[in-house]
């Protein structure tokens, strides 16, 4: 009966151990990557936002008054944030599907020049660190380039451009785009 | 019958041995010096605050021990992002003074790995400081000495809660020596590359409210490029 109960200790640890070693501990939702072939190589991916729908936070301090939303937020009263904005939204992949979470930072009154960065998070993918142009296009929208990514987008390069438009024809008052136009650049490896 | 309540016992105790062997597994939890201690290079000291109500913003899935923070934040509950926290946090700097923003989103890492007590979270930093420049820092965390430590014996006490001192390294990569990759998005910082660690310091945590007494250390080493 001992010998029975050192085979059935023996399977039980083992058991234990296989079922923990083949069973993932994580298994992150995922939705299909609506990516775009272009013709000059590299990939292109369509990301949007809601507004207001998909905004989770927004802070801000312009001449000491504050705007943060939600209004409950305790926007921090330095004077060296002044003419910052943080913004931070839900993602929308371009089935209307939440995919991440981005955010917006901003400011025009940095000595070594104004700035407008997103930073977009795929849990799981990666995360996308983008630099925009201050200034805008023709058409009003804004470029930018990517400056880091991780995971999936490590080691990649390539250009975000954000659009905003403000006639969707539904109830929602604004719809932010982001195009992500990225490509593999083994030779700009972190 | 007496040999297969035997086997099923025998069973059963494997199976309590294997869960107090992965739980007291001596090998793993061990501190260990960051490489930034010794390194040469001008680091960077910032911490913040890792208990919710001195966030600016911290959200969730609403239904984790840590609650949203303020209470009427949009919850993170769509199925891609339901894992996902965010925090939203003022950054001190070495003295303690308020340098900046800190922008932190982190999601469960699909290389945990229990077996190798391994409790993995992929997360990104976005760090705002005025007059200096912006940084991305990216890195995988281990939550397991945390879980071991903290949480576990905070949920086997009768309060519900833990008080000590614990220290911990969180960042276990995804660079050389287990160090977080940093890059300079703007400012002093632009097209700089440097690495990272951060680490947890708690004193007091509830199951009721997550942690109560804790801060949060990152310490950021940059290199120039021109190697100036």
């Amino acid at each position: 009966m001992i010998k029975t109960f050192i085979l059935g200790l023996a399977l039980g640890l083992l058991g234990a151990a296989t079922l923990v070693y083949v069973t993932p501990a994580v298994d992150l939702q995922r939705e299909q990557s609506l990516i775009s072939v272009q013709p000059n190589q590299g990939n292109r991916e369509v990301f949007h936002i809601n507004l207001p729908y998909d905004r989770i936070f927004s802070g801000s301090q312009n001449g000491g008054q504050n705007n943060a939303f939600p209004r409950a937020i305790a926007w921090p009263q330095q004077q060296a944030l002044d003419g910052s904005d943080s913004e931070i939204f839900k993602l929308r992949n371009s089935k209307d599907i939440v995919v991440g979470i981005a955010a917006r930072i901003s400011s025009t009154k940095e000595a070594s020049g104004s700035f407008i960065q997103w930073m977009l998070h795929l849990p799981a993918r990666g995360s996308i660190f983008a630099g925009m142009q201050p200034g805008v296009t023709e058409k009003g929208d804004r470029d930018g380039l990517l400056l880091a990514g991780t995971r999936e987008f490590h080691n990649m390069s390539g250009t975000l451009q954000e659009r905003f438009d403000t006639d969707t024809g539904t109830d929602i008052s604004g719809r932010l785009e982001l195009v992500a136009s990225l490509r593999t650049s083994p030779g700009e490896a972190q | 019958m007496k040999y297969l309540a035997a086997l099923l016992s025998g069973l059963l105790c494997g199976v309590v041995l294997f869960i107090v062997g992965l739980y007291y597994n001596p090998f793993v939890g061990r501190s260990t010096v960051s490489p930034l201690a010794i390194s040469d290079t001008d680091v960077h000291s910032m911490s913040y605050s890792a208990v919710m109500a001195d966030s600016i913003l911290f959200t969730n899935d609403g239904e984790s021990i840590s609650k949203p923070y303020p209470e009427k934040v949009a919850e993170l509950w769509e199925p891609t992002i339901v894992d996902t926290q965010l925090l939203v946090t003022t950054i001190l700097d070495s003295r303690g003074q308020a340098a900046g923003i800190g922008i932190k989103m982190s999601s469960p890492s699909e290389k945990t790995r229990l077996l190798k007590s391994q409790l993995l979270v992929d997360s990104v930093w976005h760090l705002y400081i005025p007059g200096q420049g912006t940084l991305a820092i990216s890195q995988t965390e281990n939550y397991w000495s945390y879980f071991r430590d903290i949480i576990v014996p905070a949920w086997r006490n009768s309060s519900n809660s833990w008080r000590g001192t614990w220290t911990k390294n969180m960042t276990i990569g995804p660079g050389a020596l287990g160090m977080a990759a940093v890059t300079g998005l703007s400012g002093d910082f632009s097209g700089e590359q440097g690495e990272a660690v951060e680490s947890l310091n708690a004193q007091a945590y509830s199951i009721l409210q997550g942690p109560v007494a804790m801060t949060g250390t990152l310490i950021v080493a940059m290199a120039d490029p021109t190697g100036s």
